[in-house]
């Protein structure tokens, strides 16, 4: 092992990689990354899957072998966990603020009942236009205030 | 390279994990038929993402099904390489299609079943189903709120609807009861805390399906749930051509990938 290698520097570069299917989101904002460990025949990175029917699941496995196959860390072998299932608590705050960003209203704490907030005029009354949106996390919604159509990141 | 069907054990777990993974991966694929064919492109987009629910479902069931039985299969094998006779999921959700109605009000008679069912899965002593469950039980709630909903507008809808939601209803219910009926090679199972018994599920499905029926002006048939053997490995034909199309690509070129 080359000795600028770490597990923290391996956790930071799996972190950093980007969400397939949201971009604007890393895996290390979408709480996703469950372990990373570092050993003599190359690295672990444990993962909890999203969605049942996430069809990500598989590039996110790749792009995460790729980023730190380039930083020198030989073989990645990706591990997936499934408890304590994933839910979208586990988005950071930096999460919830770059998604707002990016026109996506975010998901509220699981058990609550807030209003969707139009991510571009900020207004709390709109409606939702269809429950199943273009990814597997999202929902298409429309503000009424600025009549403007937003994602809004599922509650999960 | 193996080019033959595989043989099953007969393991009560692999059999039991089996049978819900067939059910998910049969209704994933017929929902995916409605692929380019729905009637309005959200709905395009809901019965897809449904339809992948339920593939990611029954991969993960399949995958988990492997690692028990230790035979050396995978998700694959047990998708591509059975015969009709090896599959053990529910006549339901092997009936084609038919029209929108007749698609929606058998995603509602499932999914309302499966929210208690997965409901219940995720306090099972099997640490790998319970992990599962907790993930699945918020998809389905998902699919029961979207089909549910739609019952509601077809049913009290316009008289063409009705009758239309009506028809799918009298035509399936007799094959709804096969989910509520336990089967005795899950006893064991259940009794280690491991598995669910449907029969305890059935007051409270019957309670929602009625609520719901009631909303959408739809009457209950008093047929019997006559329609059963899926479980089993009894299967109508519709199944044979259903598993043709799913299976051609692995049968006829053995282990292809790309
Ligand atoms: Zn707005």
């Amino acid at each position: 092992m080359v000795s600028h290698l770490s597990t923290d520097a391996a956790r930071r570069i799996a972190e950093a990689v980007p969400d397939p299917e949201v971009p604007v989101l890393t895996l290390g904002d979408l709480g996703i990354i469950r372990a990373v460990a570092l050993s003599e025949t190359g690295v672990d990175v444990t993962i909890t899957p999203t969605y049942s029917g996430c069809p990500a699941m598989n590039a996110i496995g790749m792009d995460i072998s790729l980023a730190l196959g380039e930083a020198g860390y030989g073989a990645v072998r990706i591990k997936t966990v499934l408890s304590p299932a994933w839910s979208t608590d586990w988005i950071s705050a930096e999460g919830h603020a770059k998604l707002k960003a990016f026109g996506i209203a975010p998901p509220h704490p699981r058990g609550t009942d807030l209003p969707v907030v139009c991510p571009h005029c900020g207004s709390a009354s709109t409606s939702e236009i269809a429950h199943f949106g273009s990814t597997a996390c999202k929902a298409l919604w429309r503000c009424n205030t600025c009549r403007e159509p937003f994602d809004h990141f599922k509650c999960h | 390279m193996t080019t033959g069907s595989i043989t099953l054990s007969d393991d009560p777990l692999v059999r039991f994990i089996l049978r819900r993974a067939d059910d998910a991966l049969v209704l994933g694929h017929r929902l995916s038929e409605w692929c380019g064919h729905a009637p309005l492109l959200e709905e395009e987009m809901a019965l897809a993402n449904i339809a992948l629910d339920h593939l990611g479902q029954a991969r993960a069931l399949y995958s988990y099904a492997a690692e028990v039985e230790a035979a050396g299969h995978d998700e694959d094998a047990y998708a591509y390489r059975r015969d009709p006779v090896d599959y053990l999921n529910l006549l339901l959700v092997e009936r084609p299609n038919g029209d929108f109605a007749h698609t929606i009000v058998r995603l509602w008679l499932y999914s309302a079943f499966m929210s208690l069912w997965w409901q219940a899965m995720t306090a099972s002593k099997d640490a790998q189903l319970a992990a599962l469950a907790a993930r699945a039980v918020k998809e389905v709630a998902y699919h029961l709120r979207h089909a549910s909903n739609w019952v509601v507008r077809l049913g009290d809808g316009t008289p063409e609807s009705l009758r239309r939601a009506q028809t799918a209803l009298d035509l399936l219910w007799p094959y709804a009861g096969e989910m509520l009926t336990s089967q005795p090679d899950e006893a064991a199972l259940t009794a280690n805390g491991i598995a669910i018994d449907p029969e305890t599920l059935r007051q409270p499905w019957l309670q929602r399906i009625t609520s719901d029926a009631a909303q959408a002006a739809l009457r209950l048939p008093s047929a019997p749930f006559s329609q059963q053997g899926g479980r089993r490995g009894n299967h109508s034909e519709a199944m044979g051509h259903l598993l043709a199309e799913l299976q051609y690509m692995q049968r006829a070129y053995p282990g292809a990938q790309w």
